[in-house]
């Protein structure tokens, strides 16, 4: 059997591209417009919050303190040739609060939450589920996106707090059983080391990432096309867009708060 | 005998008005790609008439009912659904009119993750009515399709007949002025098929509701010509010889993306047309 390779003109491919942005930009426009259009679908937003922020909690919970055990681990290490220890505290705390906290949780639920919406909305095109809701006059970008919206970047808020001081916990437990840090000594300096710009910066990331976690999740399981291959396809192209987005845009958004409050 | 034109649009919109009929299609084309599937089609759905749609595989059935409801736009070409422009109204409009609208989709469509009841009362939990209303209607609207056991069932415990009969009662629990059904009888033993044959027979001759109904099968579209539900009994019963296709029902057949007939069972039945007789036959 001979196999037929077929090529793709970088234009058609260019068009594709600006295509899929353009689309996603209108599907997030329209998703955010419906916050302030009835009817607001309060119980589906609540299913929503209950599905992703209490069913991320262990994944949540592990990393976290896995995060913050493992940069306490590895700072050490390298403070204690110059008798830094102490310094430990001051390192998880920055860490975990502005950088790792957000973006771990925000990887971790993209992991698990932009597949889910992918896979489940994907599932509804391709059953025809969707065109059924249209059809019995229900709009499905209030129905399905919206509330998945609002619910992925209320809960990420939260779910990125309790990653951040699992974080500096398990950063606790190596600095004091492996290093004998005293406990007062490490939760002085995690809290003196902290100023109103790091936890700024620490709380506006979760938001942003839940946005683009749930819209990514959602956009791929709306263009799902081509039967239940179309959905792993959609599934895979979710969790990679999604990952990929947050760490870029934390990139930016990083270098933006640094350009407005300056470097410490 | 050549299959019978259709009347041109413009005349027909001087003498009347769309809103004469449930359905008006006017020179509707669509293509998808290079693949033109429905190529300036034109036909009319009278009031609480019954159009049987046929086609070979691919013809565009299904694509012509949802253009009906606006879920796909045609490439040229206007829709009137009782009295309202399809074509030219926006989404949110859509929303409005697909409430007096009901369809049944081909595999269902069923809401896979809501129990039988949720899936039937959708539309009245949208509309915030009270929770006895809804169970009131939902239950009547079961026991209307016979599966009033099912009410706390999930789709997947249905059989791909039941799962029909409950995509049904979701489609007419509102009472809809007009019933889209897209093969709902594929894919059936023929108990089944003659259960939803039944169904949509006492659809249109109890509730007179106007409806397009795809199908493959044409001893359905048939049994829906000569027989009519006798409310007394609760049973479609057959109509006497000579009053064999009086009901209120019509047929349409598809062939390369046009219509090569719309006309009633005495017209389909002298069609000296090869294509239909070897289709019919």
């Amino acid at each position: 059997m001979a196999l037929e390779l077929e090529l793709i003109s970088p234009f058609e491919v260019a068009k594709e591209f600006a295509l899929a942005v353009q689309e996603y930009t209108l599907l997030s426009a329209q998703s955010l417009a419906n916050f302030f259009r009835r009817p607001l679908y309060m119980g589906d937003m609540l299913q929503q919050a209950d599905l992703i922020g209490v069913g991320s909690l262990p994944i949540v919970i592990l990393t976290g303190l896995s995060v913050g055990a493992l940069l306490a681990l590895n700072s050490a290490s390298t403070l204690q040739r110059f008798g830094g220890v102490t310094l430990i505290g001051q390192l998880v705390s920055l860490g975990m609060v502005t950088e790792l906290g957000p973006l771990i949780t925000g990887l971790m639920v993209a992991g698990r939450n932009a597949s889910g919406m992918a896979s489940e909305l994907g599932s509804m095109i391709v059953t025809e589920q969707i065109d059924a809701m249209r059809a019995l006059g229900t709009d499905p970008t209030k129905k399905l996106i919206t509330p998945r919206i609002g619910a992925t970047a209320f809960m990420l808020f939260f779910l990125t707090i309790i990653a951040d001081l699992l974080g500096l916990i398990g950063g606790y437990g190596v600095a004091h059983l492996l290093f004998g840090l005293d406990t007062q000594q490490y939760w002085t300096s995690v809290w003196q080391t902290l100023v109103f710009r790091d936890v700024f910066t620490g709380l506006i990331k979760p938001v942003l990432f839940g946005f683009i976690i749930s819209t990514v999740g959602c956009y791929y399981g709306m263009s799902t096309r081509g039967g239940t291959q179309g959905v792993g396809r959609s599934t895979t192209q979710a969790v990679v867009a999604s990952s990929v987005l947050i760490l870029v845009v934390d990139f930016f958004v990083t270098k933006l708060i640094f350009a407005i409050f300056g470097y410490r | 005998m050549p299959a019978p034109t259709l009347p041109s649009a413009n005349t027909a919109a001087a003498v009347v008005s769309p809103s004469d009929y449930a359905i008006e299609f006017e020179n509707v084309s669509i293509a998808f790609d290079d693949n033109v599937v429905l190529d300036s089609i034109s036909f009319r759905l009278a009031h609480g008439e019954t159009k049987a749609v046929f086609g070979v595989a691919g013809s565009g059935k299904s694509t012509l009912l949802k253009l009906a409801i606006g879920l796909l736009r045609p490439d040229s070409g206007r829709i009137f659904v009782l009295g309202e422009e399809v074509t030219r109204m926006s989404e949110q409009e859509l929303f409005e009119l697909r409430r007096r609208v009901g369809i049944v989709f081909q595999e269902s469509a069923l809401f896979d993750s809501l129990k039988v009841y949720e899936n039937v009362a959708f539309r009245l939990m949208e509309e915030k009515l009270s929770p006895e209303e809804i169970e009131r209607r939902v239950r009547e609207v079961l026991r209307f399709v016979e599966l009033e056991r099912t009410y706390d069932m999930r789709p997947s415990e249905l059989s791909g007949g039941m799962r029909r009969r409950v995509a049904i009662a979701r489609a007419i629990i509102t009472e809809p002025e007009v019933l889209l059904y897209d093969s709902p009888t594929g894919g059936l033993d023929p108990v089944t098929s003659n259960t939803i044959v039944e169904l949509i027979m006492k659809q249109r001759d109890v509730a007179k509701t106007s409806a397009l109904m795809v199908t493959h099968r044409l001893q359905d579209a048939f049994t829906m010509a000569t027989h009519e539900f006798d409310q007394a009994t609760n049973q479609m019963v057959a109509l006497p010889k000579g009053q064999r296709g009086e009901v209120a029902m019509s047929f349409l057949i598809l062939k390369d993306a046009k219509v090569i007939f719309d006309g009633d069972a005495h017209e389909l039945a002298a069609s000296r047309d090869e294509y239909i007789r070897e289709y019919i036959s």
